[in-house]
């Protein structure tokens, strides 16, 4: 049982979640979303600088677990620079692995972004911790689609 | 009677006996062992003794029908043995008689039944409803729901660092424009118990009625209605090691009285035309549609089991775990216990630097120690003591010293995990 502990805590997800990159709110960001989980409080905001259709910029700030935190950092690494469509592919892929046995992963992602999207999936193992995991990328997913909020109601 | 003595009359390990479900381990898997379970979360909901399942298994199998309604011989056995819970109640709470006691399907419901009927009928725009901070959600919303419709005011008795209410700020926020106080007699969070009697005094100094929510200390100690004065009580069954789907409402019988209707249905009215219906006296006028009937003979056991443990044994068992436990936690660096108000009942929230409470759930989770993370439904308490979410642990007749150990132990862990 502890393996799945580990799993769950990777080493990387340990270093995400004690410091988390992107932590802060950039100035030129032009869409926002909250995400909100109502259970256990966690609160982060996700900031956008979408420029001709590419995520130019992504950062987030809030308060959460290590595992939403950590999530919410690597998920700004990862959709830094892609196209907005590819953005959401991504949110769809990481869903699925958070939460599928069978993941049915869209077409077209890298082995290298694959590698690090499968980083967080010892959630599955953690049902009650996968809104955790998915949080800032609900979050993302709603501002990309110009929505105000994200709440784990929802998910 | 001393607590050392009262200590050593109680046999913790027999008590265990009685909860077939504390023998079970959790996370067993692929042939391995798991861990025992470990349950500090009664605050959440108890644990129930075999005597409980027992008595509504036995009724089920037995004397199950519905009530009130049938000439028949079941229905009358089971109309019995549900008003015997009735008078039950009113004795646990020494209640005046069993007209008072009015059964809902929870706290949350008895309390939205006084906002309700209680207060669409008696409270204005303008008027004030007291709470305080460490109210549960369930004493929260029903207020603010009520304030959407009628443009009432809420007002908040702070408490201090420790947890105590504020019964200064309390005698302050005391005016000719309050209309009714609803305060919590022992918060879900800190363990406080509040002053009720005192409370009831000065609201009735101004001729204002006291609602108390006692979901968690009727289950920690012995409540006195009448001794404290309390105007409207509510608690619920599954806290105090009874059934789910069950509240219970105790009023004054002159409140009551006056109070219109919550919901309407069957067993609530005396006659129906479609020229318009008349409705029963208290408590039959709260009690639309068929009842939680095996709950009720559930909660029936519940109370005589802790009844025949003894109330204030139970209390001082509870007492010496909470000194244990409490002792114990605060020897962990970077521990911090919200709530430390004296008198507490067996609950101790805290905070670990440094590590989420979500991340320590599940890792303590994983020895087999089950706490509460989160706000536990009290979100503006979370924000007084400025910790966000907090770890529960909540203590119960059956927990021992050696569960508040494994706590510490998992809690060691944690820290280990998380280089804390």
């Amino acid at each position: 049982m502890m393996d799945d502990l580990r799993e769950l805590y990777q080493e990387v997800i340990l270093d995400h979640g004690k410091h988390p990159r992107n932590f802060r709110h950039p100035d030129d960001a032009n869409r926002e979303a909250k995400g909100e989980n109502p259970m256990c409080g966690d609160r982060f905001m996700v900031y956008l600088t979408l420029k001709d259709g590419v995520v130019d910029d992504v950062a987030f700030q809030g308060r959460g677990c290590a595992i939403s935190t950590a999530s919410a950092s690597m998920m700004t690494e990862l959709v830094h620079g892609k196209t907005a469509a590819e953005a959401e592919t991504l949110f769809h892929a990481f869903h699925e692995l958070c939460t599928q046995d069978e993941p049915d992963i869209p077409e077209g992602i890298d082995d290298e972004t694959m590698e690090k999207l499968m980083v967080m999936s010892g959630v599955r193992q953690f049902p009650v911790r996968v809104k955790c995991a998915t949080l800032a990328w609900h979050a993302m997913n709603a501002a990309l689609h110009g929505e105000a909020s994200a709440s784990s109601d929802q998910f | 009677m001393s607590d050392a003595i009262l200590n050593q009359a109680y046999d913790v390990q027999r008590v265990r006996e009685d909860f077939p479900i504390l023998a079970r381990s959790v996370h067993a898997r692929k042939g391995k062992p798991g861990k025992p379970l470990v349950y500090l979360d009664s605050g959440a909901s108890a644990q129930k003794p075999r005597q409980v399942i027992q008595a509504m298994t036995r009724f089920l199998e037995e004397d199950y029908s519905n009530i009130h309604r049938g000439v028949h011989f079941l229905s009358q056995t089971a109309t019995d043995q549900f008003e015997a819970v009735r008078a039950k109640v009113a004795r646990f709470l020494n209640a005046p008689n069993d007209r008072c006691i009015v059964f809902t399907r929870s706290s949350t419901e008895a309390i939205n039944l006084v906002a309700s009927s209680y207060g669409r009928t008696f409270l204005n725009e303008g008027d004030e409803v007291i709470l305080s901070i460490m109210e549960h959600h369930a004493n929260i919303v029903p207020w603010q729901l009520l304030q959407a419709e009628k443009k009432i005011v809420i007002k908040v008795v702070p408490c201090d660092e420790f947890g105590v209410l504020d019964m200064d700020a309390y005698r302050d926020l005391l005016s000719d424009r309050t209309k009714l106080v609803a305060i919590t007699h022992c918060s879900n969070v800190l363990g406080t118990v509040t002053p009720a009697k005192a409370i009831a005094k000065l609201a009735h100094e101004h001729g204002v009625p006291v609602l108390f929510d006692g979901s968690q200390a009727v289950v920690h100690g012995t409540v006195d209605v009448q001794d404290i004065d309390a105007d409207f009580y509510v608690f619920t069954a599954h806290k105090l090691y009874g059934p789910t789907g069950l509240g219970v409402l105790y009023g004054k019988y002159d409140l009551l009285k006056k109070m219109p209707p919550y919901q309407g249905g069957g067993d609530m009215i005396e006659s129906v035309t479609f020229e318009g219906t008349t409705f029963k006296a208290p408590p039959s006028r709260f009690e639309a549609g068929t009842p939680p009937i095996t709950e009720v003979v559930g909660l029936g056991a519940a109370i005589d089991y802790v009844e025949a443990l003894g109330r204030d044994a139970i209390a001082a068992h509870e007492h010496d775990l909470l000194q244990y436990a409490t002792q114990q936690l605060s020897q962990v660096e970077g521990l911090r216990i919200v709530g430390t108000a004296p008198g507490k009942g067996p609950i101790v929230s805290f905070a670990l630097e440094g590590v989420h409470p979500h991340d320590v759930g599940t890792i303590v989770d994983q020895y087999g120690v089950a706490v509460r993370v989160g706000r536990h439904c009290a979100e503006p308490l979370a924000e007084r003591f400025g910790v966000g979410p907090t770890v529960r642990a909540s203590f119960g007749l059956y927990n021992t010293r050696e569960e508040a150990d494994a706590l510490v132990q998992s809690l060691q862990a944690v820290k280990e995990f998380f280089g804390a």
